[in-house]
């Protein structure tokens, strides 16, 4: 299972090879890692998404929280989160193709973003199932080229953001902790 | 007031209580060497880097003090990396200063140039980059506040040559400012709660005492929690002087070359309380079969070593002291009169076995030259090591009584570090004994430090344990290769003469009724001495846990019958 989690680290040259460092020496295998300015110039976001087969979200977290630039590591996947990708997708599309392809970025709230010749690019916003579906769907028109931004992910308004103690997570295999308390069997 | 960025170092240094700095100069540091003399700080030339940041670890380790190296760029830097890497998998404070080509140089590829922050960055806690004068105040505040709190460890401080020689204005902060390093102090009170639960319910309990028992100075909470709850406890390499080895409660050394009746309590135990240590595989063994009936209570400052190599119960992330003094009202008096019992029949088995239970065979064993050393000395001496078979039996027969005396290269397993470790614990404890047991092939790693010594004349006593083998790779390829050894044999220098060529007074002992005269020669004799004693070619050490075997399924040294040696 995937996890996602946000990092808030500060601004500094470096932080991001900190942060990569830790993931190779540890062997922690991440399918996206998106870095980005912020609300405040002296910190940096990352949103981090981590394959959980290979890895556990939590060992990244409490790794994570250990390196000196990291400032807040939050465990987002459970949580009531806004999670967005871009996506865009360059097809072969002659113009009698144009209209079909038209139709189905509307579906997808999708828009079109340059127009050559005889090739389209198509630009999506929205959750990774939902790129994924239009990605499928396009794959007919042949697809030239895709780019993906991987995630970003901000917790909703209202849901307090639960900053749990790395390291006290819920043990899976213990005799005392019990699950129904963790935030994750509540969702 | 403006200074040099030279000088702001060292006023930093200097109001971080540092006295005395390892290191060797060059071309990129020379700023900082010039500004150096006008400051109280005494600097111990090495004779290779390496020496400097283990020199810097000794004194890390055997004061509680951050210990300092310093180093020119390129090979300078480079040359400090072992040393780095075993503070930093000991958990041991230091700092290394090293010099950087001029910040409009960097990327270049300029003479000495190395990107040291990028070497090191796995294997530091933290390091910084210098380019600016004005920069140095701050980063000298945090790189000593980061390597001494939380879970300490090795900080680097690469400064760039025109960062050394240019002014800024000196203000020194009252406080590190860093936004992101906040290291735990208690563990919430409804873990230390369902702990407490926990002890309550157990039967067998045993604590598991590591390295963070010395690291957060809870030697008087462990002792208090293990009389109230009786709960034995057993040590970790670098835990060892935790608890008084003399204590009825000490269960001695775990693991690999642990002691049998330590092993089977962990195994037999129905809970295990780790206190600041972290499961090591030399610890565990199998980890499969690791102590299977035991539930784990685990207190550590480290939250990323909780559920690393074994799942936990109750993780309790906090520091050790803060989390023990909050969790001794919450437990109440135990007995375990039938486990201490059981563990007491276990431990005679044991003793029978024992080395020194052999009848006397004119033969010099390292074992027997270590428990002289212990003898002589009254248990009291700070006691250095290398990695391998003498460090080992270092463990087993230098009793500890107390923390801080046995500093040894656990979690890198360094060999060279013994000799250049007791020179810098030397110099945070002038008025102690302290030996350097070595084996021929470790002390050979860092024997230019013999110069070092000499020319400080740290009164340290070398003692090394020459069996002409790299020991631990013989008795492994003796246990597991068919004794086929490959590359373990030494044809070694003559030690004595070696000494002498620095004017180091030298004894060789190859009997063991002369062990007590030489030691005598070395404690009398002011400075540095070397004692090579010419031991038993292939001493094993017993009882020995094979790497990844199930940590009951020792290999025992068997018992062999006559006279028997007493005296303790």
């Amino acid at each position: 299972m995937r996890q996602t989690l946000i990092a808030t680290v500060e601004n500094k040259p470096g932080v991001l090879n900190r942060v990569s460092s830790l993931f190779r020496r540890r062997n922690f295998n991440i399918d996206s890692l998106n870095v980005g300015r912020t609300e405040n110039p002296a910190v940096s976001r990352m949103t981090i998404v981590v394959d959980s087969r290979d890895t556990e979200a939590r060992l990244v977290e409490a790794n994570l929280y250990k390196l000196v630039n990291v400032i807040d590591v939050q465990d987002v996947t459970n949580q009531p989160a806004v999670m967005r990708e871009l996506a865009l997708i360059k097809l072969q599309a002659s113009p009698s193709m144009r209209g079909e392809i038209l139709s189905l970025t509307n579906i997808f709230d999708a828009t079109v973003v340059d127009v050559g010749s005889d090739t389209l690019i198509v630009q999506i916003v929205a959750g990774e199932d939902r790129v994924n579906s239009l990605v499928e769907l396009l794959r007919p028109f042949g697809v030239l080229e895709i780019v993906r931004t991987g995630h970003v992910a901000m917790m909703r308004g209202r849901a307090d953001g639960v900053r749990h103690t790395p390291g006290a997570g819920p043990a899976t295999n213990g005799h005392v902790v019990d699950d129904a308390k963790s935030p994750i069997s509540n969702l | 007031m403006k200074k040099t960025g030279a000088e702001i170092m060292w006023e930093c240094l200097v109001r971080e209580g540092v006295d005395v700095v390892f290191g060797y100069p060059g071309g990129a540091i020379m700023p900082a060497y010039d500004a150096m003399l006008d400051y109280p700080i005494h600097h111990v030339l090495v004779r290779h880097e390496q020496g400097a940041s283990h020199m810097a670890d000794g004194y890390a380790r055997a004061t509680g003090k951050v210990g300092v190296a310093i180093a020119t760029s390129g090979p300078g830097a480079t040359n400090l990396v072992t040393g780095i890497v075993t503070a930093m998998m000991d958990s041991s404070p230091i700092v290394c200063i090293t010099g950087q080509v001029p910040a409009s140089l960097i990327g270049g590829d300029a003479f000495q140039e190395t990107d040291v922050t990028g070497i090191t960055l796995p294997i530091t806690k933290h390091n910084f980059l210098i380019t600016r004068a004005d920069e140095v105040a701050e980063v000298v505040r945090e790189a000593f506040y980061i390597a001494r709190s939380g879970r300490p460890g090795p900080v680097l401080i690469d400064i760039c040559k025109n960062a050394q020689i240019e002014m800024a204005e000196f203000v020194y902060p009252d406080q590190p400012n860093m936004l992101g390093y906040k290291p735990p102090q208690h563990a919430p009170m409804k873990d230390l709660q369902q702990a407490a639960q926990l002890i309550s319910e157990a039967e067998r309990p045993v604590i598991l005492a590591g390295h963070g028992v010395l690291k957060s100075g809870a030697m008087q909470a462990l002792r208090d929690f293990a009389v109230k709850t009786q709960t034995p406890v057993a040590m970790t390499l670098l835990g060892l002087g935790g608890l008084p080895a003399s204590h009825t409660l000490s269960l001695g050394m775990m693991g690999m070359h642990g002691e049998a009746y330590c092993n089977n309590a962990i195994q037999q135990a129905d809970l295990l309380l780790a206190f600041g240590m972290r499961f090591d595989d030399r610890v565990t063994g199998n980890l499969r079969t690791y102590a299977p009936r035991a539930r784990k209570i685990h207190v550590e400052i480290d939250p990323s070593e909780v559920h690393k190599n074994v799942r936990v119960d109750v993780p309790l992330v906090g520091d050790l002291r803060t989390v023990l003094d909050d969790l001794l009202p919450l437990v109440e008096p135990g007995d375990h009169e039938e486990w201490l019992e059981q563990i007491a029949d276990w431990k005679e088995e044991t003793v029978q076995r024992d080395i020194m239970a052999w009848p006397e065979d004119g033969l010099l064993y390292s074992s027997h030259v270590i428990r002289d050393i212990w003898q002589f000395t009254g248990g009291n001496s700070i006691v250095t090591t290398d990695v391998g078979q003498h460090q080992m039996w270092t463990a087993q027969y230098y009793h500890f009584e107390q923390p801080y005396q046995l500093i040894t290269s656990g979690g890198a397993g360094t060999m060279g570090f013994g000799m250049p470790a007791a020179i810098g614990a030397w110099f945070g404890n002038k008025d102690r004994d302290i030996w350097a047991i070595v084996g021929d092939g470790g002390f050979q790693m860092t024997q230019a430090e013999l110069a070092t010594a000499a020319q400080e004349q740290a009164n340290i006593k070398i003692a090394i344990l020459n069996n002409s083998y790299l020991g631990m790779v013989r008795q492994w390829q003796e246990f597991f290769f068919e004794k086929r050894y490959s590359a373990v044999y030494m044809h070694n220098p003559d030690f004595v003469k070696l000494a002498g060529a620095y004017d180091i007074p030298a004894r060789r002992v190859s009997k063991r009724e002369e062990v007590s005269d030489a030691m005598r020669f070395a404690t009398e004799t002011k400075g540095p001495v070397l004692l090579e004693f010419v031991v038993e070619m292939e001493e094993a050490v017993f009882p020995m846990v094979p790497s990844g075997a199930d940590l009951d399924d020792m290999i025992r040294r068997p018992i062999r019958r006559g006279k028997v040696e007493t005296g303790d």
